[in-house]
């Protein structure tokens, strides 16, 4: 039989007291997509939910030198925002493909990445957006970039008195273009069988000044392919780079075989899909 | 057993109950208040059978926990026929245009369907399709669900 305590905080003090005064019997709670799941499949039991619905203040999209996500953002609000969709591409694609519109309402990006699993679907945008995790404690805030935030499938390097309050997209990412491709066998409800999003600066002769490349669902955690970013620097924006580039990256991923998909078959479509985002991306920043 | 008063609005009237903090939203309404209208399939989120309306937003009511629901309006597919038992044209649509087999979906899909019209009177195809792409039906098909929703958003 179920049971647990369910408390609402009104604020982050509260919550940071709370978790203090009930120590490992505690977990946070924000949509819950993820918590309840895990609670019905008895992977989770624990003695009192503490839940983040009480601080609206953490749900914002905002640009005020650079951009500005609340932890507690939805992925419909994310889905529904104009500046995430024109500026931060790639963010809006992975957001607008979590699950179903009943999911998307009220699971959050902050839930999201601190659920950390290897196919979440706004890892591989935040990546390549080069995000950082604000992270509050009672002590107080601290910043770690996306691409150092993950540990394993599942962990992170967020302490159990941290709240994921805030993710920062560097401002000259509105030079950027930006894409992001969830292969999955289904359009809706499904997890992907690869991750790949890619963000590009490309100057106006077709020089690529700057490549980033984020892989999910091919290594325990969600990767940059920085080899291939490297390679990319510098070169013409042309085929036989981009499909080198895709290359490169297939080389620097570690799949497995799953029932999702084969390892091989997962790298090859690596292959497929840097290039196909890159030019998605180049296309959505208005230079090809 | 660790229990939450909460106070809401269900389909318009203000209502109280008192369950275990650990109930869902769904268990809260079939077996508080028996409106068994809204289904449990899977139970996780997959299936959208269990999906009703709250504040505005479709939500699956199966991991929605009970005590979040304080102070807010759920409409159900018990709240959707107006006073005097006349049906919403999303359930004339539905019985119209052979959308409902054995009818386990239905209150769900309607409610998402529900949840798009009240917002988007004039959804394209595509429209239609997404705001349903969270509710599962084994036997209808979606054609013909499809096209009730279209037919329902044009009266
Ligand atoms: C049917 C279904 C389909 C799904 N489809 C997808 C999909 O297509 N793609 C995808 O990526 N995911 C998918 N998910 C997984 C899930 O919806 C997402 O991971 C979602 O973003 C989790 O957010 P949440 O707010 O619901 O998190 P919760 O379940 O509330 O929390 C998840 C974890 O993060 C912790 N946490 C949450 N917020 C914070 C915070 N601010 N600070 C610190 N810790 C926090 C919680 O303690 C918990 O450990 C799906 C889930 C379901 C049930
Ligand atoms: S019962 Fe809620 S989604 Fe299946
Ligand atoms: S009518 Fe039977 S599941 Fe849809």
């Amino acid at each position: 039989m179920l049971n647990y305590d369910y408390i609402k905080p009104e604020s982050i003090k509260d919550v940071f007291s709370l978790l203090k005064e009930y120590g490992a019997e505690a977990t946070l709670i924000a949509g819950g997509t993820d918590v309840m799941v895990n609670i019905r499949n008895r992977k989770l039991s624990p003695g009192v939910l503490i839940s983040l619905r009480g601080l609206m203040d953490l749900q914002y999209i905002n640009k005020n030198k650079g951009y500005h996500i609340g932890g507690m953002t939805t992925h419909r609000m994310l889905e529904q925002s104009e500046l995430v969709k024109n500026e931060l591409s790639a963010l809006h694609d992975g957001a607008s493909r979590v699950g179903s519109v009943q999911i998307r309402n009220v699971a959050t990006i902050g839930g999201n990445i601190c659920n950390a699993a290897p196919s979440a679907d706004t890892a591989g945008p935040l990546l390549v957006l080069d995000a950082v995790v604000v992270l509050e404690g009672p002590e107080g805030k601290r910043k770690i970039p996306v691409a150092e935030f993950f540990t394993g499938p599942s962990t992170t390097v967020r302490r159990e008195d941290e709240v994921l309050v805030e993710f920062d997209i560097p401002e000259d990412n509105s030079r950027y273009g930006s894409a992001y491709w969830k292969h999955s066998r289904r359009k809706a409800m499904d997890l992907p069988i690869l991750g790949v999003a890619v963000a590009l600066n490309l100057a106006e002769d077709r020089t690529i000044v700057d490549a980033r490349i984020g892989l999910s669902v091919v290594a325990p955690t969600p990767i940059r392919a920085l080899r291939a970013e490297e390679y990319l620097k510098g070169k013409s924006f042309r085929e036989d780079v981009l499909l080198e580039a895709g290359r490169i990256a297939s080389s620097e991923a570690s799949p497995r075989d799953s029932i999702r998909g084969k390892a091989w078959y997962r790298g090859d479509m690596i292959k497929v899909f840097v290039p196909r985002m890159a030019k998605l991306a180049a296309e959505r920043r208005g230079v090809i | 057993m660790k229990k939450v008063s909460v106070s809401f609005t269900l389909n318009g009237d203000p209502v109280t109950a008192e369950v275990p903090a650990a109930w869902t939203l769904l268990r809260t309404l079939r077996e508080n208040f028996e409106f068994t209208g809204a289904k449990e399939g899977c139970g996780v989120g997959e299936c959208g059978a269990c999906t009703v309306i709250v504040d505005g937003d479709a939500v699956n009511s199966c991991i929605f926990p009970i005590p979040e629901i304080e102070g807010k309006s759920v409409v159900t597919i018990e709240g959707i026929a107006d006073k005097d038992g006349n049906l919403h044209p999303l359930q004339k649509a539905f019985l119209d245009n052979n959308g409902v087999q054995c009818g386990f979906c239905t209150s769900g899909m309607i409610m998402s369907a529900k949840a798009l019209l009240d917002k988007n009177h004039n959804p394209t195809e595509d429209e239609i399709r997404t705001s349903i792409a969270g509710n599962l039906c084994r036997c209808t098909g979606y054609v013909q669900i499809v096209e009730a929703i279209g037919m329902a958003a044009k009266k």
